[in-house]
């Protein structure tokens, strides 16, 4: 194994066994992040995001394969491995009961710090996390951005070498996801490993250095976000015609100008071509060949796919609505690893 | 954000027990911290031991009358010791629902990603338990003394009952760590604690004569963990005592509760660890 990854992963398996039925939650997960990067870990809701850093956390005992993190099995060498690693996210919570200074303070006695220690570095991380006006009060109080920043704080106690965060902005308002990718941010910035799930493909765009795109418990793609969106087609260009009578005929010159074939959206009058070669260039051309012939137009633009299109592509299902549509086959690419 | 890139040194693991000891306490100290913190679960605690003197003293006191003590106080002298039984038994419960509680609120699982003895969540869960049910027998005994109970032999004896109650408090919690580790809610937690301690602390010697039931049911009731213990109190603090068989419960209580816990802790310390070891699975 490559002694710069900070995890590796080979062919995890976890089946949930319940009277009736039984669920491959991981199907197979292989993964590799380097020192000092950010993969990002994105699927929809029960794709085994979450089963996967239980897994690495030492929670959960795979059912078949093995993983490494920091060096140490995550089955044998369960407890030197958690004194290295940081854990904040849905489903590992902080005290409601106790204050952010109080829970902080447990926290870092529990990582093996002296009760000073644990003093001193529960200040720090309420001045960095700027909680605190809000240190002594109990976290019942808290909004939802406050416990998050609270949670991650508890996760930092002892100075981790690597970090999971599972879902750590699920269910904030906009602002405080802002924020709390400000302090992500931070984190890496000074060079802490990060492993984090999320549904949200914005979120993978913005943190992650590396993309892995889970669904139904094995990973479909991985590469980083432009590779991932590369791999979707390259830009394309968009355009709104207002009268439907002219769709026919822009449809025939986008498909000329750019040489591709041309979707449309019926109800939205939106002719969507693929620009390969120059985009810039192909754009000024259609602009040009349509204002010739008279063609009005409502919008035009050219547009590099979303993460959103990616995962369509790879899974023939939006990753919104996954949870619900996930039944029946899915069509799945072959793994394509890109280094 | 400041910068803090320093790196500590990986802890060193430190000697087993010491470790144990160490976060054990740092559990128990979370644990009693919450508790002014949710003032209603304390008194409810206690208003429930409250209701039951009262209930007994004032409504079927009358009815049971204490063969050989004719003053109208004796049933209550005999009921106390009866109710602190009681009381001490739904240990199990509080335990049960802290724990379970616990697990659905994801504390569990951040206690479990730390490097933090395994051992410690359970053993300050039950080592805080028992303080917890110290102070709500402090609550308590108050209030018996105002019905009418008395502690008639002495503060050597009064002391040995009151550390025979919390040592099967602590066997009860270690039941009850047990409980909250294998059901799914804490609404589960609280009925089965109900279902299962109800008929325990009833089929005993706690609120009636054991002579008064149907002959099958009294060597039950006379080996019932709630009546050695029961008939252990009265005897060390002079109340009114009738246990009435002549097996070795009835003639030995002490002793016989002491074997109670000491089985009970060597059944269910082990079954909960396990329990808790298999989360991970």
């Amino acid at each position: 194994m490559d002694p710069a990854n900070a995890i590796t992963a080979e062919g995890l398996v976890k089946i949930y066994k319940s009277r009736k039925s039984e669920v491959r939650a991981l199907d197979g997960i292989d993964l590799e992040v380097k020192e000092g990067t950010v993969l990002g870990l994105l699927g929809p809701n029960g794709a085994g995001k979450t089963t996967t850093v239980r897994i690495l956390a030492t929670l959960l005992k795979p059912d078949a394969g093995r993983a490494t993190v920091a060096g140490f099995d995550v089955v044998r060498q369960a407890d030197q491995l958690r004194s290295v690693i940081g854990l904040s996210g849905q489903f590992a919570a902080v005290d409601e009961n106790l204050t952010g200074r109080e829970n902080l303070w447990m926290f870092g006695r529990l990582y093996q710090l002296k009760s000073p220690e644990a003093k001193r570095r529960a200040d720090e991380l309420l001045e960095q996390f700027d909680l605190v006006d809000a240190a002594d009060r109990v976290v019942k109080t808290y909004s939802g951005g406050m416990r998050r920043r609270l949670d991650l704080g508890s996760a930092l106690i002892g100075r981790p070498r690597l970090l999971f965060l599972d879902e750590p902005t699920t269910g904030l308002d906009p602002r405080s996801r802002l924020g709390m990718w400000d302090v992500i941010r931070g984190l890496v910035r000074e060079g802490t490993t990060l492993l984090l799930t999320t549904q949200y493909l914005e979120e993978a765009d913005e943190l992650a250095d590396t993309i892995a795109v889970v669904d139904h418990g094995v990973i479909i793609a991985r590469g980083t976000a432009d590779e991932l969106k590369s791999e979707v087609g390259g830009e394309r260009i968009e355009v709104v015609v207002r009268d439907r009578s002219a769709v026919t005929r822009a449809m025939e010159l986008l498909s000329a100008d750019a040489h591709g074939e041309v979707t449309l959206d019926e109800h939205t009058r939106k002719l969507t071509v693929p620009a390969s070669g120059g985009g810039a260039g192909v754009l000024v051309q259609v602009v040009r060949d349509l204002d010739e012939a008279g063609i009005i137009i409502d919008d035009i633009g050219l547009r590099r796919p979303t993460l959103d299109d990616v995962f369509l592509a790879l899974t023939g299902h939006a990753a919104e609505l996954a949870a619900s549509t996930a039944e029946g086959d899915v069509p799945k690419r072959p793994e394509e690893k890109v280094a | 954000m400041t910068a803090t890139t320093a790196r500590l040194a990986t802890p060193a693991p430190i000697g087993g027990i010491r470790r144990a000891l160490a976060d054990g306490l740092v559990i128990a100290w979370r644990n009693l911290k919450r508790i002014p913190r949710i003032p209603e679960l304390a008194i409810f605690a206690i208003l429930q031991s409250i209701m039951f003197v009262l209930l007994f003293a004032f409504v079927f006191g009358g009815a049971i009358p204490i063969p050989g003590y004719p003053s109208s106080n004796a049933y209550r002298e005999y009921l106390m010791p009866g109710i602190f039984a009681q009381t001490i038994i739904f240990a199990a419960a509080t335990t049960a629902i802290g724990m379970c509680d616990d697990i659905n609120k994801g504390i569990i699982d951040r206690f479990r990603s730390l490097p933090m003895a395994r051992s410690a969540v359970l053993t300050g869960r039950t080592s805080s338990d028992v303080v917890y049910n110290a102070g709500i027998l402090v609550v308590l005994m108050p209030s018996g003394l105002a019905v009418g109970w008395s502690v008639n032999n002495g503060l050597p004896s009064f002391l040995a009952g009151v550390g025979l109650l919390l040592l099967f408090a602590f066997a009860m919690s270690w039941i009850g760590v047990w409980l909250g580790l294998s059901v799914p809610t804490v609404e589960v937690a609280q009925q089965v604690s109900f279902t299962v301690i109800f008929p325990i602390t009833f089929v005993s010697n706690a609120f009636v004569l054991t002579q008064t039931l149907p002959d099958w049911l009294q060597p039950i009731a006379e080996w019932n963990p709630t009546s050695t213990l029961t008939t252990s109190l009265r005897e060390l603090w002079g109340n009114p005592s009738l246990p009435g068989g002549t097996s070795l419960a009835s003639t030995e209580p002490i002793l016989v509760t002491l074997v109670w816990i000491a089985v009970i802790l060597a059944v269910f310390i082990p079954l909960g660890v396990r329990r808790y070891r298999s989360m991970s699975r």
